[in-house]
């Protein structure tokens, strides 16, 4: 026991516990969903090679502790067998968050589960100068806290009117918490102050007749940070409606990371040291190209 | 002021989420499809939630008054059950 490699073996999802030999073991989750029977694994592997229970961690992930040193190779043959990995440690992408999203949340804009598998096959692991953590949530309610990760991303509706379904029931005017649109009645008039929009999408989602559609997209936050020093996630685009730039954005931001951040150096810090109009600029530069 | 006549009322100004929709679809029970309902209900999560819930049951709200003391009344026209 005594060449222990503990960095590979955090590397590998398995950490040093306080007692001797004995690691908690981070089963990797995306988007926080977990199958019933992989479940029933993580349920098996506590019961047998653990202490019979598992910890939730912060960021919807699972742990089983009191794992012991000589069984590190057959609990991870284990969590194979139902198509189980253990989950990245250390300075790199981690466990990609997630919301239900609108496929499961009656108040989801976008399908957060789909898009949390998708970071998870791009970025999860990814190796960077310090830990690097992606959330994604489906509005802005907010449930996943976008703005407490490297990079969140929220959720959001861009609204369009459509005149000859409007019957100016008022409902969207009195739903509307950026109070941009105002109907009037008598008149049969309807006035939407689309620069002041916050892109919510409560308009879309209560209205009687369709009269609003909807066009779903997504809000960067950049440089959140909640450990040792709290500071939130900055909004530097304008909303984003394709996917595909939104892949753009989040590689060209990795790769800001990794060509200036100092080892150890949290990507906010990293911002504030080097200046987030370099950020910025780089990002406008990358969507006028597009 | 609403141009339309209710055929039924409730007040649900006096109860939360969930019992706001609850009470809402009670009353709404009772009506005949077609029939229009008078809703009084709090503004922030009850006009964000209610209307669109019904909406969801295949009710449609036909109009919304802003009663100006953080109330909202609600038309809402009883659909296809």
């Amino acid at each position: 026991m005594a060449n222990v490699d503990y960095k590979e073996l955090k590397k590998g999802g398995f950490m040093k516990q306080v007692d001797k030999d004995r690691f908690a073991l981070r089963v990797k989750i995306v988007g926080g969903q977990i199958k019933s029977d992989q479940l029933a694994k993580v349920n098996e592997i506590a019961q047998k090679y653990g202490a019979g229970y598992v910890h939730m961690t912060s960021r919807q992930s699972i742990e089983i502790p009191f794992i012991r040193l000589q069984d590190v190779d057959v609990v991870k043959e284990e969590l194979s067998k139902a198509g189980l990995k253990p989950g990245a440690c250390g300075p790199r992408v981690r466990t990609i968050t997630a919301c239900q999203g609108s496929t499961i949340c009656p108040s989801g804009l976008i399908n957060t589960t789909e898009l949390a598998n998708e970071f998870d096959e791009r970025y999860y692991a990814r190796e960077l100068p310090h830990k690097f953590k992606l959330g994604i949530t489906g509005c802005r309610n907010n449930c996943l806290k976008a703005e407490e990760n490297d990079i969140g991303v929220k959720g959001g509706m861009m609204p369009c009117w459509v005149e000859h379904k409007c019957i100016y029931c008022g409902l969207c005017q009195a739903v509307c918490p950026a109070k941009v649109i105002q109907v009037k009645k008598q008149e049969k008039e309807l006035t939407f102050n689309e620069k002041d929009c916050i892109y919510c999408g409560k308009c879309v989602k209560v209205c009687p007749t369709s009269a609003w559609e909807g066009k779903s997209g997504f809000i960067v936050y950049f440089g959140g940070l909640f450990g040792n020093r709290i500071s939130i996630g900055r909004q530097l685009l304008p909303i984003i409606f394709s996917k595909e730039v939104l892949h753009k954005v989040i590689e060209a931001t990795l790769a800001f990371f990794e060509e200036n951040g100092k080892p150890g150096e949290r990507f906010g810090n990293t911002l504030d040291r080097v200046g987030w109009g370099l950020l910025e600029d780089r990002l406008v530069e990358l969507l006028e190209a597009v | 002021m609403s141009d339309f006549k209710a055929n039924g009322f409730v007040d649900i100004t006096d109860v939360v989420c969930p019992m706001t929709f609850v009470k809402a679809k009670i009353a709404i029970e009772e009506l005949m499809e077609g029939q229009i309902l008078e809703i009084k209900m709090n503004e922030g999560e009850p006009i964000l939630n209610v209307p669109r819930s019904l909406k969801e049951e295949g009710h449609k709200v036909l109009d919304v008054v802003n009663n100006e003391d953080g109330t909202f009344t609600v038309f809402v026209e009883k659909g296809e059950i």
